[in-house]
C-alpha cells in the first residue's frame, strides 16, 4: 500500500468524493486556482471547474452561511476555513444555523455539509495561525466534530464526513500535514464518525488524544514501553458524539487516565473525558484523572522560544506518563 | 404577465387575511393566551406584491419574521398561525419548537429562520448558487428588516450573489424602526436601496404601502435575476404600525400623530379603495370577505386552542438527522 | 485446642458459598461428622459435618451470608476454651505466609477499595509499590492472584444432603424472575440464593442481549408413543427408563445435523458455529429454581445411550451431585414445561446459545389426516431462537425438522 502525506490523504477524499457524487462542491479562499494554501484542493479545480471547486470571497461567515444555502438546497457543500483561527464570524452561522437546523424544524430540514479546518500549533504561526478551537463546538448539539489523526483515518473519515446527513467540523492538524505519514489504500473506504480507536494496547495507563497530539502520544508510549510502562493509547478520531463506551472500557482495564490536548486547559474538551471517567468509571481509577494541556494563555506567541514554551511534545507527553505511572 | 381582476382580489383577500389574523394575535396576547406576537401590520402590500411577483413552490423563499401576509400566499394556513403562536402540537414548521413567526414549509421551497438577524440572507445565496450550479431557472427571493442590513452578514450576502449574479431578489421592508432605533440610526444613506450601488447591483427604492407597485417592480426584478442577470435589491418602505412586539412600547420613542398619519396611509385601505375604484371590489365584497375572515379565524383559534402541547419529551430529538421522526 | 469450620471450596470453579441453615446452636454439643450446617453454591448443596467432637463454641457467619471458600464459620472445642479469631478470616493455609503486621495503609483508592471489597482482601496484607508505598492495583490484582493460588487445591469431600424430590421433571423456564413488580410495602422478603442470582442474571442478561424470536408448530405423536411402548420393557432391563425426552432430544440432534447453523452462538467476531452438539435439558427443582446439565456429544449417542445418560444426569441434577463442568458446554436446550400441564410456551435462550425447544404437554386432539377426522396425541413445539444469528426462514426449517424425525418413528 502507498504510504502518503495527511494532506494527500485529504486532497484523495476530496477528489474522490467530487468524483463521486455531483452534489458534492467545495467552497473556500483560495481553494480553485492556487490549490487550497495547504494544497488540500490541488488539481482540484481543474478537474471539477469554479463552480465547484468555488473561490468564495474573504468573508467566512459567508462561506459558512452560503454552504447552508447549498445544503439546504440539496448540495453537499464542504466548506474550508483556511485557519480555525479564522472561524469566530462563521460562528454565529455555526450555533444559530448549522447547529439547530435539523432540530428547530423538526427534521423538516437538515444541512449535510462539512466544515474543514486546519488547526493547532507548532507551526511558527503566532496567535492566529496556531489555535485549536474544537472546544467551542465539542459544547454544541448538531453538530459532529472529528479530528483525525493520520493519513488512513483522516481519509476515511472525512469521506464519511461528506456522506453524513448532518453537519461535520472536521478540524486537521495541520502541523502533522506533511509530518505525519502512513499507508493509505488508494480507491474508496470510509471510517465511521463515532468510534474512538484504541491505537496501542496497554495495561499501565490510558492516554486518550486526538490530532497531532495522538502521533506524539504514541511516540511517547513507544519510549515509556522501553522503560517497561505499557502505555493504553485511545485516538479519540470524533470528539462529538463522544465514545464513552471505548473511553470506560480502557480506563476499567487500566485504572489511570491521562487525557492530552493542544488546547488550553481550563474548560477544554479533556474536562469532558475526565467528567466521563469520574462519574462512571469511579470505582475502577487507582489514581486521579489527569490532564496534559495548553497552557491557559490566549494563545500560541509568536517567538520560537515562547512557541516551545506552550506546545506540548512527546517528552512532555513522557514525563506525564511516569509520573501517573508511578502513583 | 397581466394582472387579472381575480389575482387583485387574491392579493386583496391575502393582505386582508394577514391583517385580521395579526389584530387577533394582539388580542390573544392581551388576553393572556398567547405570551408573544410579532407583528407585520403595515407589512401586507408589500409582502403580497412580492409572493405574487414569484411562481410559488417552484421559486425559493427565504423569509424573516414579519413576512405573515407573504406566508399566507405561500398557503400557510391560520391554523398554522396560531398553533405556532400558542406552541401547540402539530405545529408544521417546527413542531412548537420556535417561537412564532418563526416560518419553515418545505412543500413550498420556504426555508427556517432563526431569530440572529440576517443569517437567512446568506442561505438564499448558497441556496442560488445550488440553482446556478445545476442550471435552474428558479429565484430566490429573501427578506429582512432595514434594521438588519446594519449585519455584516447581509453585505456579504448581497457582495457574493452581486459577484457571481446570482439569481436572488433581496428584499428589504424599510419599516423605519429597528425596535426602537429609527433609520437615522441605521444608516447614512436616504434609502436602503443606495446601499446597492456600492455593492454592483441595481437598487430599487419602492412604495410598500402600494401592492401593485411593489408587484410590477418585483416581477421586473424576478424576471431579470431568471434571465441570469443576477440579482437586485428592491426597498419596500412600509411603517410598522404597531410596537415591534406584543412586548414593546412605542410610545416611549414615537409620538402617536406619527403613527396616525401612517394608519390613514395603510396599504390595506389604499388597496382598497384603489380596487373599489376600479370596480373590481365593492363594499358589500369586502364585507362578505370580512366575515369569510372573522370565521376562518374564529374557527382556526379554537382549533388551536383545543390542541394540546407536544408531549415535553419531544424536546429530546431531533438534535441530528438520524433522529428524525416522519409522522 | 479449639478446632476451625472452614467453607469447603465445593467444586473446581466455586469460590464461595453460603450458609444456609446452622444446624447446632452455639454452646451445643456436636460428634465429630455429625452435620452442623446446611451451605449452597451456585452448583451444589450440601452439609459440613462437623470436623471434630466437642461444643459449638462460638458460630462467625450467621445464616444467610455468602462468604469465600476457606473462611471461618465456627470453632468447635471444650467449654470456656479461647478461641483464636474473632472474625471471619483466610484460610489457614494463607495465614502461614502472611505477615499480620499492622501498618498505615496510605490512600486508597477506590478501584483498590472495591477490589478489596469484593475480593475480601486484607489491605494491610498487601505490599504497596506505588507512590510513597501507596497500595495499587495491581498490588491487590497480583495480591489476589497469588492467594488464589496458595489456596487448597483439593475440595473436602462434601457430605451430600440426601434427595426428597420427584424424578425428572423439566419445567418451562422462570421467565417471571427477570420481571419485577412493585413489592407490596410489608411483604415478605425471600432471601435470594446463590441458584436464584445465577437464574436471574443469566436470564435478564438473555433477554437483554438476544433478540428473542418464538416460532410454534405441532408435532403427531402417534409413533413415538407406539415406539416407546414397545421399547420400554427392553430398555429397562437394562436399568434405563425410556422418557419422551430422549425422543425429544434425538429429533433435536436429527435437526441440529440438518441446520449446524442453529448450534452456534453469536459473537462479536461473528457467528460461532460449534463443532459439538451438546444438549442441555432444564431440570426443575421446584420451587429451589432450577438447573441445566448438559449432554454431551449427543449426536454421538444412540436412544438407548441418551436415555440412559438422561436419566442419569436427571438424578444427580435432583441429588445436587453434578459436577460443575457437566453443566457447562450446552450449544442447544431443551425444556420440556409439557410436564407441568403447559400446552406451549416461549421460553428463553440459555445464553450463549442459539436457541431453545419448549416441549408442550402431549395431548390426545382431533386432527384432520387426509381429510378425515382423527384422534392423535399431539404436543406442540415452541422454538425460541437468537434472531441476530438465523431468521425465521432457517428457524422454522428446523423446527420442521424436529417434527419429522418425531413423526417418523
Amino acid at each position: 500500500m502507498p504510504e502518503i502525506t495527511l494532506i494527500e490523504a485529504i486532497r484523495q477524499a476530496l477528489d474522490e468524493e467530487l468524483a463521486r457524487d455531483d452534489r458534492v462542491l467545495v467552497i473556500g479562499e483560495d481553494v480553485g486556482k492556487r490549490g487550497g494554501v495547504f494544497r488540500a484542493t490541488q488539481g482540484l479545480y481543474e478537474k471539477y471547474g469554479a463552480l465547484r471547486v468555488f473561490d468564495s470571497p474573504l468573508a467566512e461567515a459567508s462561506i459558512v452561511g452560503v454552504g447552508v444555502g447549498a445544503a439546504l438546497y440539496g448540495l453537499r457543500p464542504v466548506c474550508e476555513i483556511q485557519f480555525a483561527d479564522f472561524i469566530y464570524p462563521a460562528f454565529n452561522q455555526l450555533i444559530s444555523e448549522v447547529a439547530r437546523m435539523c432540530y428547530r424544524t423538526n427534521g423538516e430540514w437538515t444541512v449535510p455539509m462539512v466544515i474543514r479546518a486546519p488547526y493547532g500549533g507548532g507551526v511558527g504561526g503566532g496567535l492566529y495561525h496556531s489555535q485549536s478551537v474544537e472546544a467551542f463546538f465539542t459544547h454544541v448539539p448538531g453538530l459532529k466534530v472529528v479530528i483525525p489523526s493520520n493519513p488512513y483515518d483522516a481519509k476515511g473519515l472525512l469521506k464519511s464526513a461528506v456522506r453524513d446527513p448532518n453537519p461535520v467540523l472536521f478540524f486537521e492538524p495541520k502541523k502533522g500535514y506533511r509530518l505525519i505519514r502512513g499507508e493509505v489504500p488508494p480507491g474508496d473506504y470510509t471510517v465511521p464518525i463515532g468510534p474512538a480507536q484504541v491505537s496501542r494496547e496497554g495495561h499501565d495507563l490510558s492516554l486518550f488524544a486526538y490530532g497531532m497530539m495522538h502521533h506524539y502520544a504514541l511516540e511517547a508510549a513507544v519510549q515509556a514501553a522501553a522503560e517497561g510502562i505499557s502505555v493504553e493509547v485511545v485516538d479519540l478520531r470524533t470528539l462529538l458524539p463522544v465514545d464513552r463506551e471505548t473511553i470506560l472500557a480502557s480506563v476499567r482495564k487500566t485504572g489511570k487516565a491521562l487525557i492530552v490536548h493542544e488546547d488550553t486547559l481550563t474548560g477544554g474538551y479533556g474536562a469532558e473525558i475526565a467528567a466521563i471517567i469520574a462519574s462512571e468509571a469511579f470505582t475502577d481509577l487507582d489514581a486521579p484523572v489527569r490532564r496534559l494541556c495548553g497552557p491557559d494563555v490566549p494563545a500560541v506567541p509568536f517567538s520560537p522560544s515562547m512557541q516551545e514554551w506552550f506546545m506540548l511534545n512527546p517528552e512532555r507527553i513522557l514525563r506525564e506518563i511516569r509520573s501517573l505511572a508511578a502513583y | 404577465m397581466e394582472v387579472t381582476a381575480e389575482i387583485k382580489r387574491e392579493m386583496f383577500w391575502t393582505m386582508l387575511l394577514a391583517r385580521r389574523l395579526d389584530e387577533r394575535a394582539w388580542m390573544l396576547h392581551r388576553q393572556g393566551k398567547i405570551t408573544f406576537h410579532v407583528s407585520g401590520i403595515g407589512h401586507e402590500a408589500a409582502q403580497v406584491g412580492a409572493a405574487f411577483a414569484i411562481r410559488r413552490g417552484y421559486d425559493w423563499v427565504v423569509p424573516y419574521y414579519r413576512d405573515l401576509a407573504l406566508m399566507l400566499a405561500l398557503g400557510y394556513t391560520p391554523l398554522d398561525f396560531f398553533l405556532g403562536l400558542m406552541g401547540r402540537r402539530g405545529e408544521p414548521g417546527s413542531g412548537a419548537r420556535q417561537m412564532p413567526n418563526h416560518w419553515s414549509m418545505r412543500s413550498m421551497n420556504v426555508v427556517s429562520l432563526s431569530s440572529p438577524v440576517s443569517t437567512q440572507t446568506l442561505h438564499a445565496v448558497g441556496i442560488a448558487m445550488g440553482i446556478k450550479m445545476r442550471k435552474e431557472d428558479k429565484v430566490v427571493l429573501t427578506t429582512v428588516g432595514e434594521g438588519g442590513t446594519s449585519q455584516g452578514e447581509w453585505y456579504e450576502a448581497v457582495n457574493w450573489a452581486a459577484i457571481h449574479r446570482l439569481p436572488v431578489v433581496f428584499n428589504v421592508q424599510n419599516n423605519q424602526y429597528a425596535i426602537s432605533e429609527p433609520v437615522s440610526l441605521q444608516m447614512a444613506v436616504n434609502s436602503v436601496a443606495e446601499k446597492a450601488r456600492g455593492l454592483g447591483l441595481p437598487g430599487v427604492s419602492v412604495d410598500g404601502m402600494d401592492a401593485f407597485a411593489c408587484l410590477t417592480a418585483f416581477q421586473k426584478a424576478v424576471e431579470d435575476a431568471r434571465a441570469g442577470h443576477g440579482p437586485v435589491l428592491i426597498e419596500t418602505c412600509v411603517y410598522r404600525i404597531t410596537p415591534h412586539s406584543s412586548d414593546d412600547d412605542d410610545r416611549t420613542y414615537r409620538s402617536r400623530e406619527e403613527v396616525e398619519a401612517h394608519k390613514k396611509d395603510d396599504g390595506l385601505l389604499r388597496t382598497r379603495n384603489t380596487l373599489e375604484r376600479e370596480g373590481v371590489l365593492t363594499p358589500q365584497a369586502v364585507d362578505a370577505m370580512e366575515e369569510r375572515a372573522r370565521q376562518i379565524i374564529d374557527e382556526a383559534a379554537a382549533q388551536a386552542e383545543a390542541t394540546p402541547y407536544p408531549p415535553g419529551e419531544e424536546g429530546a430529538f431531533p438534535v441530528y438527522a438520524e433522529e428524525v421522526r416522519h409522522a | 485446642m479449639p478446632v476451625q469450620v472452614i467453607m469447603p471450596q465445593l467444586g473446581e470453579s466455586v469460590v464461595e458459598g453460603t450458609v444456609m441453615q446452622w444446624l447446632k446452636a452455639e454452646g451445643s454439643a456436636v460428634e465429630r461428622f455429625e452435620p452442623l450446617l446446611a451451605v449452597n453454591t451456585d452448583k451444589v448443596d450440601t452439609e459440613i459435618p462437623s470436623p471434630a467432637a466437642g461444643t459449638l463454641l462460638r458460630i462467625l457467619v450467621p445464616e444467610g451470608e455468602t462468604v469465600r471458600a476457606g473462611t471461618v464459620l465456627a470453632w468447635i472445642g471444650q467449654p470456656g476454651e479461647a478461641i483464636g479469631e474473632e472474625k471471619p478470616a483466610l484460610s489457614p493455609a494463607r495465614e502461614g505466609t502472611t505477615s499480620k503486621e499492622k501498618r498505615k495503609l496510605g490512600f486508597i483508592s477506590p478501584v483498590v477499595a472495591r477490589l478489596a471489597r469484593e475480593h475480601q482482601v486484607d489491605l494491610r496484607e498487601v505490599r504497596g509499590t506505588g507512590e510513597g508505598g501507596r497500595i495499587t492495583k495491581k498490588d491487590v490484582l497480583s495480591y489476589i492472584e497469588e492467594r488464589n493460588r496458595a489456596a487448597p487445591a483439593t475440595p473436602t469431600a462434601p457430605w451430600e444432603t440426601p434427595a426428597d424430590g420427584d424424578l425428572f421433571r423439566p419445567v418451562e423456564l422462570p421467565v417471571t424472575a427477570a420481571e419485577s413488580s412493585p413489592q407490596p410495602a410489608r411483604g415478605r422478603l425471600i432471601r435470594l440464593d446463590p441458584l436464584r442470582k445465577a437464574i436471574a442474571e443469566n436470564l435478564a442478561a438473555s433477554m437483554r442481549n438476544a433478540p428473542h424470536v418464538t416460532t410454534m408448530m405441532e408435532a403427531d405423536m402417534t409413533r413415538a408413543t407406539a415406539h416407546r411402548a414397545a421399547h420400554r420393557e427392553l430398555f429397562a432391563r437394562d436399568g434405563v427408563r425410556l422418557t419422551f425426552t430422549a425422543y425429544f432430544v434425538s429429533a433435536i440432534v436429527t435437526a441440529l445435523k440438518a441446520y449446524p447453523v442453529v448450534n452456534s452462538s453469536w459473537t462479536e467476531e461473528g457467528i460461532l458455529v460449534h463443532s459439538q452438539i451438546n444438549i442441555g435439558m432444564a431440570v426443575s427443582l421446584g420451587d429451589q429454581g432450577l438447573i441445566v446439565p448438559v449432554i454431551k456429544n449427543a449426536d454421538g449417542l444412540s436412544l438407548l445411550g441418551l436415555a440412559r445418560t438422561i436419566n442419569d444426569l436427571a438424578e444427580r441434577t435432583r441429588l445436587r451431585r453434578l459436577q460443575p463442568d457437566e453443566v457447562h458446554g450446552g450449544t442447544f436446550t431443551l425444556t420440556n414445561h409439557g410436564t407441568s400441564g403447559s400446552l406451549f410456551a416461549t421460553p428463553v435462550i440459555n445464553q450463549p446459545q442459539c436457541g431453545i425447544l419448549g416441549v408442550g404437554a402431549i395431548k390426545k386432539r382431533v386432527v384432520v389426516i387426509e381429510d378425515m377426522i382423527a384422534v392423535r396425541p399431539m404436543v406442540y413445539l415452541s422454538l425460541t431462537f437468537d434472531h441476530r444469528v438465523v431468521d425465521g426462514f432457517t428457524a422454522d426449517g428446523f423446527l420442521a425438522k424436529v417434527v419429522e424425525a418425531l413423526e417418523s418413528w
